[in-house]
């Protein structure tokens, strides 16, 4: 029973931290309609700014306090040169070129930070453990974790239902000739949009960079993950990949115990059965 | 909103077919210099394994040079391609190297699935192949050929060399803990062979999905079972990120950590305190004090300005193997038979201590124990001496 406890715990710790990664996505692909690969970089850029910026300035925290600006302004850069071309078009293109940036953010990244795995230190004030059982520890850090994911998911749904800006997104998302016949900047919507995106795909490395290993290729899982999310939750929706991530993270903390040999391939079995279900996702609307 | 949820879909799968594609990348000169030997490498040069084929070329480059580019009178001529540790492009690449290049030598590759994709037309074609890393117990088993040779080691043949030392440390009950692929399998399969027959018991066997870095639902399992010590195979990120879990869960000073060398080699300094006290076993070490270990590492570090790993010294060791087999040749790389009847009778004194091979072209070798301490994985003693890999099904 304590397992089951404990590992119920563990997957909705790693569904807020999914959810963070993935709600970037949604909200990309929901309103600018591109499908954004690349998406799993941007969790990789945060991870290594974590890592330079932590060894600058000694503390994971205030590296995420530069790092969110610097991530928003690097997504706003991308969206203008880039992003930009591809609204309104096929999503294959959208594919390849976002693909493309994957394989350049790879390359850069190697340039810059090298192949090896690196590690950041948690702040010393969270860096304990707090003992569940006799044997088994949490560490602090991981506690925090959750409490600011949670945190951040709160704020992040009040934005969007309470706010003018929040409005204008939610408006972008369900029309956007409307939004722009009302007499909306679109183009500078879609900028902050995907900044934001950016930033919060940035910022989900950032923060889970003193419990990863930062390491090459860190976003792909990500990546993989979040479009799962994406998919359950319903393209667009907040509330979707909300309830989506923690569905998965649940699943798969429960799956790697109870059903080991199926662990693999539960989490995508969970986004099957939702398909059939609801072929539109959990909060998607019906497709047109 | 006018895109469609189908054609997101489909998009995503289009995500992973493009992983599919890419360019041949080749990163070596070309030119065919009348008279020198070609020596093809298939070896990572992208993706997580490229420090490893970076390591494996350096090793073997080291080797040719301190023989003044030449072996047995014959200049060596490097064509590298990069296998991207790709296994659906192992076939292609092979053939590129084997058929388009002509290569007289082949050698390759770091990845266990590419290897064994390569060593199947290998074998057919009877090109002399040198295997400097990857560790899947067929290729010097099922499928063994006597033109192929590997200067690394077998997955099985760590387990082992590790269960030995494990055993002889007084540990008598274990949790195995891994990824669900090959060599993670081939790992525990060979130290449950071993552990088991010397009277140790394997509580439970947690394998992940390949390749997952989420622990905490092992560690709960390991904290919940209390063994008293648990045999783990990650690498690279993957390791780093268990073995600061491990700790994270506080099981590091109740539950002892081991593994084969892989789970701490080149991740020592990512993680930091959390490493010290992991025990490994590997058929290389930090501070052996053979002279050919210490002139190899002066050499290394004079040539690349950095120290040299295990990866380092198979690539130097299978540079060594062709150079016996040509020297008993005069050169003469058309001799098929005489070439590889004197490889296969290589005996050395390698950077690792003394190189020779098993029936069936594997090295039989020692294994080492090290304890990760300080960010070094410190020399301990030796865990197995003269082991050689079951090699089971090789009838070549």
């Amino acid at each position: 029973m304590d397992l089951v406890l404990v590992q119920i715990f563990n997957g909705i710790q790693y569904g807020f931290l999914i959810f963070l990664a993935a709600s970037g996505l949604t909200l990309v692909f929901g309103i600018l309609g591109v499908i954004n690969l690349a998406h799993g970089s941007f969790y990789m850029l945060g991870a290594y700014l974590a890592l330079s910026l932590t060894e600058a300035t000694g503390d994971v925290f205030l590296a995420c306090l530069l790092g969110i600006p610097l991530a928003a302004v690097f997504g706003w850069a991308i969206e203008r040169l880039f992003i930009r071309r591809l609204y309104g078009r096929d999503h294959l293109q959208q594919v390849l070129l976002t693909f493309a940036l994957i394989l350049i953010f790879n390359e850069v990244q190697r340039m810059l930070w090298g192949n090896y795995p690196h590690s950041v230190p948690a702040p010393t004030w969270l860096s304990g453990s707090i003992r569940l059982t006799d044997t088994l520890a949490y560490p602090i850090y991981r506690l925090a974790l959750t409490v600011i994911c949670a945190a951040l998911a709160a704020a992040m749904f009040f934005v969007i239902r309470k706010t003018g800006v929040g409005r204008l997104i939610r408006a972008g998302e369900s029309n956007r000739e409307m939004t722009e016949l009302l007499g909306f900047d679109a183009n500078r919507l879609y900028g902050l949009v995907f900044a934001a995106g950016v930033a919060l795909a940035a910022l989900a490395g950032m923060l889970a960079a003193p419990v990863e290993s930062v390491y090459p290729g860190i976003g792909e899982r990500i990546l993989i993950i979040s479009f799962v999310v994406v998919v359950i939750g319903g393209i667009g929706s907040l509330e979707g990949a909300f309830l989506g991530a923690l569905a998965i993270g649940v699943a798969d903390a429960l799956g790697k115990v109870f059903l080991p040999d199926f662990a693999g391939v539960l989490v995508y079995a969970l986004m099957a059965t939702v398909l059939v279900v609801r072929p539109a996702g959990l909060f998607g609307r019906t497709i047109r | 909103m006018s895109s469609s949820r189908r054609e997101f879909l489909m998009s995503s799968g289009a995500l992973g077919l493009a992983g599919l594609l890419g360019g041949v990348a080749p990163f070596g000169r070309a030119a065919h210099a009348a008279g020198a030997i070609k020596v093809g490498l298939l070896l990572p040069a992208s993706g997580t394994y490229a420090p490893l084929g970076e390591a494996i070329r350096r090793g073997a480059e080291l080797y040719v040079k301190s023989k003044g580019g030449a072996l047995a009178g014959r200049a060596i001529e490097f064509t590298a391609l990069d296998d991207e540790s790709a296994p659906p492009k192992a076939a292609e690449l092979t053939n590129k190297l084997i058929f388009g290049e002509k290569v007289d030598v082949l050698m390759g590759t770091v990845h266990s699935g590419v290897a064994a994709a390569m060593v199947k037309i290998a074998r057919e074609a009877g090109v002399t192949t040198l295997v400097p890393n990857a560790g899947a117990d067929a290729i010097t088993g099922g499928l063994c050929a006597p033109n192929v040779f590997r200067t690394s080691f077998a997955n099985g043949q760590v387990g082992e060399a590790t269960a030995k030392a494990m055993l002889a440390g007084g540990v008598k009950e274990a949790i195995t803990c891994t990824w669900r692929y090959a060599a993670g399998e081939e790992m525990v399969a060979g130290f449950k062979r071993v552990f088991e027959a010397g009277g140790g018991k394997v509580v439970k066997d947690i394998a992940l999905p390949f390749p997952d870095v989420e622990f905490q639902s092992a560690l709960a399992e390991i904290a919940a079972a209390k063994p008293q010590a648990v045999y783990s195979f990650f690498a690279g990120g993957g390791a780093a990120k268990f073995i600061k879990d491990f700790a994270g869960a506080g099981l590091k000073d109740k539950v002892q950590l081991w593994g084969p060398g892989f789970l701490t080699d080149g991740v020592e300094q990512a993680v930091g305190a959390a490493g010290d006290g992991v025990k490994t076993v590997l058929h290389y070490a930090d501070g052996l004090t053979n002279p050919e270990d210490a002139a190899f590492r002066k050499a290394f570090q004079a040539a690349y300005g950095v120290a040299p790993d295990v990866y380092a010294v198979q690539g130097w060791d299978a540079m060594h193997v062709l150079d016996v087999g040509l020297t008993a040749v005069g050169g003469d790389v058309a001799k098929k038979d005489a070439l590889h009847a004197a490889m296969a009778g290589a005996s050395f004194a390698s950077p690792r201590g003394p190189f020779a091979f098993s029936a069936n072209r594997n090295p039989k070798q020692t294994f080492y124990l090290r304890e990760l301490k300080g960010g070094k994985n410190v020399l301990l003693g030796v865990a197995a001496e003269g082991l050689a890999d079951v090699g089971k099904g090789c009838k070549a």
